[in-house]
């Protein structure tokens, strides 16, 4: 599987607090309505511009502080494919699998891209193309590439007890399968 | 397999084998799962998936903390959805509006104890470490996973150590430790690790202080942390058990303390660091990162319009005995507002058996429900923009109190207190000093 897109690119310890403002945690439910409040107090141009299929990349520690997954939800809602960081918050890495986000680790990428380029992330041999060159990244381990493979986690939960799969409106996360 | 780390062993008990190792990725049964006002949206999707009943209803532990009393309608009605899912599941361990914020109850409650394992959808559940459980923040879906299967994967970290020795000197708390560390090794200085104290030092700390030692290591990035329980761990805890139990608090005490676990002496350790308590000072974290972090005396001066104590991080007992020290006989600064949020009613209530919330009252303090109140900018005392806030919780991120707009400096309750008195930030040393302390 290949995913290109184009590039947003920030900083180190971007938190999920300017991801998704913790105010409307309890308020805003509705992806598309999250999708709209993504990154506001850090660059509100992303919400206005924001393109399916778009790619963020950023500097250490993304996604620290809260455990609100609505951080990764506006994300994806709002159509972004891939964050390549050089680390992520360990929360955040792990709801953005469990939600079909593909959080990619690679310092090298992350030097080398420049904001607003189109990139091309191939999965099969873990090398992100950008007009720098071509950057190697560690493969995901088997138990999160299921995961991932499976769309999110709780498309996986639904499979291993047996349930069918709702609508894809409940998963603003389901759509990783291509 | 060699000597173990804390993580190893919490982890292989919880996935019932007798080793594992660093690195691997296992299954684990946690023994508590945790969720708060966020669990309407968690049971919402519970029901959507066609999901009907939670696996082990008594392993769950839920509490309404995050937004109380509600401040709208839309707050409330998923307070309502709460209660009816704790009805519908037969949920024992609810802690309604009122009575706390989250790791706080479930301590007090001695629900938790050592060598546990609890998995909550909150990033501060690292809190439980103060007893030498382990606790590691998830994301909701995991939680709802947790319900339905009663398992969870999760990677065994590496481990740091951090060795304490000495004694906290006058004025100086846990709180400025952490900022010390945050300081000298980032925000992501411990990610994805499990942070395991060691040394002497921690003898010479109070329970609560230990609380704010893991309860913080949330901001360092980490997994988990850990404070090996000694006696006063056991002791604090055994009683509170026996409540609940009806047990003699004696037999509850042993069963606790045999429960325990420690690493081994030679665990491995990615990397050990020391601190000499003797030699902090106070600290504060300017705006908008927690590692943004200067010794006190470099920002004194600096004029704030509200001060806040409270949070899962700072709002227990000896938090508010400490403002009521600096504060006693005394009002605050004309510019600036102060509120007091006690972190459970446990705490508010013997913070008014003790007469500090009378002293505070007088001082000119306001007093509020115990849970989370303006933390992370829901109601209760959200700062206006362009407003300086300095507050005894745990984060400074821009908008994090609701508006980007506000400046967030974060500090011991001590130096809350005194900056509130003053109207600038200030070394509280120099007020306890004055009040005879
Ligand atoms: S007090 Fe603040 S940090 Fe603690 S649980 Fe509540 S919102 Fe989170």
């Amino acid at each position: 599987m290949r995913l290109r897109g184009r590039v947003w690119k920030y900083g180190d310890h971007i938190n999920t607090d300017v991801i998704f403002p913790g105010k409307y945690t309890y308020t805003i439910t509705d992806p598309a309505e999250m999708a709209r409040h993504a990154l506001e107090d850090l660059d509100p141009a992303f919400a206005r511009e924001v393109r399916p299929g778009d790619i963020i990349v950023a500097g250490r520690n993304w996604g620290c502080g809260s455990s609100r997954e609505q951080a990764v939800i506006a994300l994806k809602a709002a159509g972004v494919r891939a964050i390549i960081a050089r680390s992520f918050a360990r929360i955040y890495f792990r709801n953005a699998i469990n939600n079909g986000l593909l959080p990619i680790v690679c310092p090298e990428a992350v030097d080398a891209i420049e904001p607003g380029e189109e990139i091309e992330i191939d999965l099969e041999t873990c090398t992100i193309h950008c007009r720098a060159g071509a950057f190697p990244f560690p493969p995901l381990s088997p138990t999160v590439r299921s995961i991932l493979e499976a769309g999110g986690l709780l498309p996986m939960l639904c499979r291993r007890l047996g349930l069918p799969i709702p609508p894809e409106a409940f998963f603003p996360t389901g759509e990783a399968k291509d | 397999m060699g000597p173990q780390t804390f993580a190893q062993k919490a982890i292989a008990r919880a996935a019932g084998r007798s080793e594992v190792a660093v690195g691997e990725i296992v299954d684990v049964r946690p023994d508590w799962i945790l969720s708060h006002d966020n669990t309407a949206a968690i049971a919402q999707m519970f029901h959507r998936l066609g999901l009907r009943r939670v696996k082990d209803p008594d392993r769950l532990a839920i509490t309404l903390d995050h937004a109380v009393p509600p401040p709208t309608p839309r707050h409330a009605q998923n307070h309502a959805e709460i209660r009816r899912f704790v009805a519908e599941q037969g949920i024992r361990n609810f802690f309604e509006a009122g009575r706390g914020i989250c790791h706080q109850v479930l301590s007090e409650e001695a629900l938790v104890l050592p060598g546990q394992m609890i998995l909550g959808a909150d990033s501060h559940t690292t809190h439980f470490g103060w007893m030498g459980a382990f606790g590691a923040g998830v994301g909701r879906s995991e939680v709802l996973a947790l319900w339905a299967t009663g398992e969870i994967w999760l990677r065994v970290p590496e481990s740091l150590r951090i060795r304490l020795e000495g004694r906290l000197p006058f004025g100086v708390t846990a709180k400025d430790l952490c900022l010390r560390i945050f300081r000298d090794l980032g925000a992501d200085g411990g990610l994805y690790r499990s942070v395991e104290f060691a040394g002497d030092g921690i003898r010479t700390l109070s329970i609560e202080s230990r609380m704010v030692i893991a309860n913080f290591m949330a901001e360092f990035g980490v997994k988990n942390a850990y404070l090996p329980p000694d006696d006063a761990v056991f002791e604090w805890l055994a009683p509170r058990r026996a409540r609940r139990t009806g047990e003699p608090v004696e037999a509850v005490r042993e069963r606790i303390a045999a429960n325990a676990l420690y690493p081994d002496p030679d665990a491995p350790c990615e990397a050990e660091y020391r601190y000499q308590l003797d030699e902090l000072e106070p600290m504060v974290a300017c705006p908008h990162s927690v590692d943004h972090v200067k010794p006190l005396r470099e920002v004194a001066g600096i004029r704030v319009d509200l001060a806040f104590i409270g949070t899962c991080t700072n709002g227990r007992l000896e938090d508010i005995a400490v403002a009521a020290q600096i504060l006693r006989g005394r009002r605050i600064a004309s510019n600036v507002r102060l509120l007091v949020i006690p972190a459970s009613s446990e705490v508010l209530q013997e913070a008014l058996r003790r007469g500090y919330l009378e002293i505070l009252l007088q001082a000119g303090a306001m007093i509020e429900v115990p849970g989370c109140g303006p933390c992370m900018g829901n109601h209760m005392g959200i700062p206006a923009p362009g407003e300086v806030v300095i507050s005894s919780g745990s984060r400074n991120f821009r908008g994090r109190m609701g508006t980007p707009d506000a400046e967030i400096y974060l500090a011991s309750p001590a130096v809350v207190a005194a900056s509130a008195l003053r109207g600038r930030i200030t070394d509280p040393r120099e007020v306890l000093l004055e009040c005879g302390a």
